[in-house]
């Protein structure tokens, strides 16, 4: 693969961070990108550390390895900081998003040894106001897309629309709750991305 | 290779074999005459027999033929010579000798 | 036209048997290939096909019901991994020597021990001598190519043997990747309805399957036996050509990636084709004359050709997913020098053994067993002949 991206993702069996990796290859797809969407499989248990990963990409994808030096790491849940090194391999142009009701500067004390961008997102507070519960890996798949820019807002959140009418069909009263969580999620990490733009042009 | 099975034998070379040996006909244990194998040979007193029909079922090898509820004599292309027949009558009408008859 | 789409290997494999609609399928769920049944099942349930599903208790038993369905007339068909297999080693046998096309989609999982659910090919390495036809796929779109090809190779007159249709446990069975697939009405037509000559279920024409052989008639059926499986080789390549023209997509019995003017060649099987392609691709750039020779085709074992495919480079690392405890080589290890020793072809080979229960393998992994391979014909450097990638020492 040369000009495309890969992600890694890193979460608890439980949290859907598979399922928003196989979701986010769905949307890149629709936009007519070359996808992967992949977990690796250890002891699937609820709560286990599990990883997913994705490229995306212009032309065909051929590697059928795992992705050891992402553009971008998506975090989905914080207490996996203390135990799982997730920057690793990570490159410096890239960026980390996590889940957490902190702000990216408590987070980079967490993170000392790495110098790239990180944008926080509260996930489970964006989810519970919007659907009533902790699903966080909705405002997830909304931040990498914002922060990545693997398509644009318009897009994306016809594309996630679409996709959630098919799959919630048997139960489009939790629709509306999603894409809130999508477009609260997006807006947040969206303006922080554009921030750092100002400050870098600054 | 649908073959007729009375054409195949030891000789056949693999050429001509059926695949996986699979036989395309039914009833062909009739083609296989194990009357050969027999060493006691029963032997059949129609004076003495009522047609009870009680040897026929009892046969192994199909081999006391019924033709209009009428027992006949034993069908020595297939009869392995056991002597069961000769057990299960009750009137001595089925006597086994030894050897080939 | 075609079908864009974007499938995991498993999704890819049961909407190939949704688009055939064979008649018998008994399955017994396994990780990683416990979708396709659960998939069928699906498909069953919501109408679009009328395949009899049969819920068995054991692989034991999902093979042999698949052999009497098979025997009795029905297009059949069961999905597998791992132990699984192993637990259908009798009836595998059976369904070759009995000249059954029944098909098998095999997701690659390595056998115990350790117990581990991930990536070899343990599984129908163990099974290369069973009589079964092998197709490996290196993603989605070739386990959904080779499927469809399945039954027009495995029911062929001059064929009628059983077949496995291989793919990389996880690694492709759970990626969702781009696919193409083809329309209902064109694989239908491709794969065509199975009207056997005989079968058991036809009372007007008896017969009998799997009869007793003594030692006077055994050897010569399982010389027919090989035979038919020769013969599969050049039905495969028909069969390839035909699928050529509702797919534009060309497969042979293997690939051969950049290897005409290639130096030193990789020799791969199923998904770490991919990966060893784009090291290639890379390699080429820096002006490294490196090519892929990808095996699609296992069994029948296509040795002439190979020999025929690597005599003109340097030297060649065999890449085995699996070990084979002999002390020596790798399944293919041994196969592939064995075809170049019996062809004449007397060139540098290296047998690697790599990915063993789910280890990955990565495109700079690749560019170091090529720069190895140099190193030996280039600087005449001593190099392990089994030597294990990834291995902590």
């Amino acid at each position: 693969m040369n000009n495309g991206i890969e992600i890694r993702w890193h979460g608890r069996g439980g949290q859907g961070a598979k399922t928003a990796a196989l979701l986010l290859a769905d949307v890149a797809f629709k936009t007519g990108q070359n996808v992967q969407g992949f977990p690796e499989y250890g002891p699937e248990r609820m709560g286990a550390p599990i990883t997913a990963y994705n490229r995306i990409s212009d032309s065909k994808i051929r590697v059928h390895s795992n992705i050891y030096t992402p553009d971008y790491v998506v975090v989905v849940d914080e207490t996996l900081l203390s135990s799982v090194d997730v920057t690793s391999g990570l490159k410096k142009n890239g960026a980390i998003i996590i889940n957490t009701p902190k702000s990216r500067e408590e987070i980079a004390e967490k993170l000392e040894e790495y110098s790239g961008r990180i944008y926080t997102v509260d996930a489970r507070k964006i989810s519970e106001e919007t659907l009533g519960k902790n699903f966080p890996n909705s405002p997830m798949l909304a931040a990498i897309v914002a922060v990545s820019g693997v398509m644009d807002r318009n897009t994306f959140i016809k594309e996630m629309r679409a996709s959630y009418q098919h799959k919630f069909a048997k139960k489009p009263e939790v629709i509306d709750g999603n894409m809130k969580a999508l477009e609260m999620a997006y807006d947040i990490v969206w303006s922080a991305v554009e921030g750092d733009k100002m400050s870098l042009s600054a | 290779m649908r073959t007729d099975i009375t054409q195949i034998n030891e000789h056949t070379g693999h050429g001509q074999l059926t695949e996986g040996l699979m036989i395309f006909a039914g009833g062909t244990s009739k083609l296989f005459k194990t009357g050969e194998w027999r060493t006691n040979t029963p032997v059949f007193y129609e004076d003495k027999c009522k047609q009870c029909l009680l040897c026929t079922p009892v046969c192994p090898d199909s081999s006391i033929p019924v033709k209009d509820g009428i027992r006949g004599d034993f069908d020595y292309d297939h009869c392995k010579g056991c002597g069961i027949c000769a057990k299960a009558c009750p009137f001595g009408a089925i006597e086994m000798k030894e050897g080939v008859q | 036209m075609a079908i864009k789409e974007r499938m995991s290997g498993n999704e890819a494999v049961s909407y190939a048997i949704r688009q055939i609609n064979p008649d018998v399928m008994p399955a017994f769920p396994i990780t990683p290939s416990t979708e396709i049944p659960q998939m069928v099942s699906t498909y069953i349930a919501n109408g679009e096909i009328d395949t009899e599903f049969i819920p068995v208790e054991s692989e034991h038993s999902s093979m042999s019901a698949a052999i009497g369905a098979e025997a009795a007339g029905a297009r059949s068909l069961t999905a597998t991994s791992s132990a699984g297999l192993a637990l259908m080693w009798e009836e595998l046998l059976l369904a070759a020597s009995n000249r059954l096309p029944i098909a098998l989609a095999l997701v690659n999982r390595t056998l115990s021990g350790p117990i581990n659910i991930n990536c070899d090919h343990s599984d129908s390495m163990g099974a290369r001598d069973t009589g079964w036809i092998q197709i490996y796929a290196e993603n989605n779109q070739e386990a959904y190519d080779n499927f469809i090809q399945a039954y027009p190779i495995a029911e062929h007159e001059s064929v009628h043997l059983p077949i496995m249709i291989c793919q990389d446990g996880f690694i492709t069975s759970h990626a969702v990747e781009n696919i193409e697939l083809i329309e209902d009405n064109y694989v239908k037509k491709f794969v065509g309805t199975y009207t056997p000559e005989e079968f058991l279920l036809n009372p007007s024409k008896p017969i009998s399957v799997g009869p007793y052989s003594i030692s006077s008639y055994a050897m010569e059926a399982k010389k027919n036996q090989e035979i038919a499986l020769e013969n599969a080789k050049a039905v495969i390549l028909e069969v390839a050509k035909k699928f050529k023209k509702i797919s534009g997509r060309e497969y042979g019995l293997f690939e051969e990636y950049k290897t005409k003017d290639a130096d030193y060649i990789m020799f791969i099987i199923g998904s770490a084709a991919g990966t060893a392609k784009q090291a290639v691709d890379e390699l080429r750039t820096c002006g490294k004359k490196v090519g892929v020779l990808k095996l699609r085709v296992f069994r029948p074992f296509p040795a002439k050709e190979i020999a025929n495919a690597l005599k003109g480079c340097k030297a060649v690392a065999i890449m085995d997913r699996c070990e084979s405890y002999n002390g020596n080589t790798g399944p293919l290890g041994s196969e592939v020098t064995s075809a170049l020793f019996n062809n004449k072809v007397i060139i540098d080979t290296v047998n690697y053994i790599y990915g063993l229960a789910g280890r990955d393998f990565t495109v700079d992994e690749t560019k170091a067993v090529f720069s190895e391979l140099e190193d030996m014909v280039v600087n005449g450097k001593k190099i392990e002949q089994h030597k294990y990638i990834g291995l902590r020492k």
